[in-house]
């Protein structure tokens, strides 16, 4: 397991637990739930912020934030 | 007899839902604000049939009823309140088709709620492009309701929609989901204390304050007693409760919704490929705003000088026509000049919000926030501190409360703290006559002085702004989780309605409200400046006549006209600070306009109009007027020393009032306006002072 910050750009990984406590509850009513799938879509300039897609949403999030998510990467084949 | 219905429409934000409302009303709608907060509150009606007719509320966009800040805090208050004249017959949630999950998150609560909700599904006309269908039959029967599928932009689906609404009495409204099988033994509780409330709205009066703690509720006097549990448990019960309600979601769009991924082709990805790189989209990002400016600028002299022409024509041929006398004194020299001081620069204006909306309706500013979110951070702002800075140019009223939306406190106040300091359009008809007035004619690498000497003022208040906020970041002692969250939503082409209500609506409230302010002001400075205490004043004519027995009529006239201005009440308040602001330059008729600026800085040019034109009868363009004031020496008042530190002190005071309200609202307290007021002056008269005296 990874945090999502440690995704590389393209891959796609789904949300394994987070650290409730310092997730805002904005970010779990958008849909970052155990069990979404998540992809990093591009990282901004010196890797902060960093865009994502979790299922049908696209956020912009910080990368302190993406440290507290922590993923499966997605097994390619 | 026609029936009303009251609907608010609700949704999450870049939903399309100020589309709808915009199809719905059309020019029926008008903008007012909430009782007590600056929230913009926009209402419209709407016919839906020959008997019923809508009382439509477009309520702020939301992704929760969880309020987390005051605009998602007047949703939930209007629903938590039944005696509330606003309280919706029905409520029309308005869902993008492209993200409906996370929609329906919002329509499950508000169906548990037990009002009447409607599912509107806009954007339907992206559906085949995305590969998206969708089984409504089965989706209206798990889901409780009636859906409606619209294409707000193509104008389709809304007459279905209105049906709906009439019928909206058929609409079942039981809740969707059991709260007891999240926390048996609490809401068990909870039922038992309350037996005759509803229990998710009881559920969502206690969980307000975890998330947001200004809501008043004195509404609903049912909190005491209710803390049992701690505010971590509570919010434990809030997650769960939030992945109950995405598991139930999932399940039933397991079988209504199908997206064959194959068929959606990206044109989002391929545009953020560019706009977001990171070289390209700054590069990018920042010729945008140089066209912008640019052809603000260059778009607006145009109409700019006919209003400039036509407000003199106007007050010429009522000198003709009128009997001479104090009203038409009044009219001619105090509030045509008056208004026609703020009617300049109506142009600018609309092109900025025109320029601003367009940014912000295809979804452009969003990227911006991302782009630019790093890099000021760095001086203690937020990426979100784009959207305020920006508006800044407009206004720096809608930018303080566009400031809402950033989560933390500190970024927050700090932008609150620094917008004032970017260069609004009320400061541009100083800069544009004084930039007249005294830099030379000539250019230099195609860019012609005038043209530079703009950008620069532009680029000063800027560049104070992030020093500030930089210098506040260090000195405020604040701990807060910084939290982020952007939604980073599709591009659409933007729709020429809603840009064209928008440019239309925030153009006639910013001109009607700073039109009030200079109205009074110019009547008021009139009367100061045509009377006055003393002998001085009242006998001016034969002080004046003994003084000077050789001078012929007209320029008897003149030095009569003068010397009564210098007497009356406004030329003594002059006087009084004229020795604050000498060293900046300043002789005495500026430091009356300075004055009248603390209220508005917009009415600079109209004092000056108003105290030259009391001076002589003689009616001309502003602008002549100041070029020919001439000092004791013979040298003209507006030199470039003085024409510099005047344009330096608007650029950096901070002169306007409707500002300083705002913060007040906004802060809750005196205590930051008035630091914002005091350290801004402070500033703009050191760096006056500073470059008057290098310069002159």
């Amino acid at each position: 397991m990874v945090t999502l910050d440690e995704l590389k750009t393209g891959e796609k990984a789904i949300i394994e637990v987070f650290e409730t406590k310092n997730l805002p509850f904005k970010l779990i009513e958008m849909g970052c739930l155990p069990g979404s799938s998540v992809e990093l879509i591009h990282k901004a300039f010196l890797n902060d912020p960093l865009y994502i897609k979790i299922d049908e949403s696209y956020l912009a999030i910080r990368r302190e934030t993406a440290k507290e998510i922590f993923v499966r990467r997605e097994i390619k084949i | 007899m026609s029936k009303s219905i009251n609907i608010a429409l609700i949704g999450n934000p870049n939903t399309g839902k100020t589309s709808i409302f915009n199809a719905l009303t059309g020019l029926s709608q008008k903008v007012g604000n909430y009782p007590g907060v600056t929230v913009e509150k926009k209402e419209g009606i709407c016919k839906l049939d020959r008997i019923n007719k809508g009382y439509i509320i477009d309520l702020p966009g939301t992704y929760s009823l969880n309020a987390s800040s005051i605009d998602e805090s007047i949703v939930i208050n209007l629903l938590l309140n039944k005696k509330n004249k606003d309280y919706p017959d029905v409520a029309v949630l308005i869902a993008d088709v492209e993200n409906l999950k996370r929609n329906l998150l919002l329509f499950t609560q508000l169906k548990d709620l037990g009002i009447p909700t409607l599912l509107v599904i806009n954007m339907s006309d992206l559906m085949s492009p995305k590969g998206i269908s969708l089984n409504i039959p089965l989706l209206e029967e798990k889901f409780e309701t009636k859906i409606a599928l619209v294409s707000a932009r193509n104008n389709e689906g809304l007459d279905e929609l209105k049906k709906l609404i009439i019928n909206y009495r058929r609409l079942p409204t039981k809740p969707l989901i059991s709260l007891k099988s999240i926390n048996k033994t609490y809401f068990n509780n909870l039922e038992k204390t309350f037996p005759d409330q509803q229990l998710y709205k009881l559920w969502l009066v206690i969980t307000q304050d975890i998330n947001y703690s200004n809501i008043e509720r004195n509404n609903v006097s049912i909190t005491s007693g209710l803390k049992t549990e701690s505010p971590s448990s509570l919010k434990r019960i809030q997650q769960k409760e939030t992945i109950k309600r995405y598991q139930h979601i999932n399940n039933i769009l397991k079988q209504g919704l199908k997206v064959d991924y194959k068929k959606a082709k990206d044109f989002r990805n391929r545009l953020d490929r560019v706009l977001i790189h990171n070289f390209w989209g700054y590069i990018i990002f920042f010729a945008i705003l140089m066209i912008i400016f640019q052809s603000i600028f260059s778009w607006s002299t145009i109409p700019m000088d006919f209003i400039d022409g036509s407000f003199v024509y106007l007050s010429n041929i009522l000198i003709e026509k009128l009997a001479p006398g104090v009203f038409t004194d009044l009219l001619t020299e105090g509030i045509i000049p008056g208004l026609g001081g703020i009617a300049i620069f109506i142009p600018q204006i609309a092109f900025l919000f025109l320029f601003l909306s367009i940014l912000e309706e295809t979804g452009y500013m969003s990227r911006v926030v991302f782009l630019m979110d790093r890099g000021l951070r760095r001086f203690g702002l937020s990426g979100k501190s784009v959207v305020p800075i920006i508006s800044g140019t407009a206004c720096a009223i809608p930018a303080i409360l566009a400031t809402r939306n950033i989560e933390n406190w500190k970024e927050r106040l700090i932008t609150i703290l620094v917008t004032p300091f970017m260069t609004c359009s009320a400061r541009l008809p100083v800069y544009s006559i004084l930039i007249a007035l005294v830099i030379p004619v000539g250019s230099v690498l195609g860019f012609s002085f005038k043209g530079l000497a703009l950008m620069l003022l532009y680029l000063s208040g800027f560049i104070m702004a992030l020093l500030s906020s930089f210098l506040y970041s260090k000195i405020l002692k604040m701990k807060f989780k910084s939290y982020f969250v952007v939604e980073m939503p599709n591009y659409k082409f933007p729709l020429i309605k809603n840009i064209g209500l928008t440019v239309w609506e925030k153009t006639k409230s910013f001109v009607t409200e700073a039109g009030k302010i200079i109205l009074a002001i110019s009547i008021l400075l009139w009367i100061l400046a045509s009377f006055g205490p003393g002998r001085e004043f009242n006998e001016a004519e034969n002080i004046v006549k003994q003084t000077y027995p050789s001078l012929n009529q007209i320029e008897l006239e003149t030095k009569i006209n003068s010397f009564k201005l210098e007497n009356s009440y406004v030329g003594k308040m002059g006087k009084l600070i004229e020795p604050i602001i000498s060293p900046l330059g300043y002789d005495w008729k500026i430091g009356i306009a300075l004055i009248s600026s603390f209220a508005a800085r917009e009415v600079f040019v109209g004092t000056l109009a108003t105290i030259y034109n009391v001076q002589n009868d003689k009616v001309e363009t502003i602008k002549n007027k100041m070029a020919s004031e001439i000092r004791k020496d013979g040298k003209p008042v507006f030199n470039f020393a003085t024409g510099v530190s005047l344009m330096l002190f608007y650029a950096f005071a901070l002169q306007c009032m409707s500002t300083v309200a705002v913060v007040k609202k906004e802060t809750n307290t005196w205590k930051w306006p008035a630091i914002q007021f005091f350290s801004m002056t402070l500033i703009a008269y050191l760096i006056s002072l500073l470059s008057y005296q290098i310069l002159s």
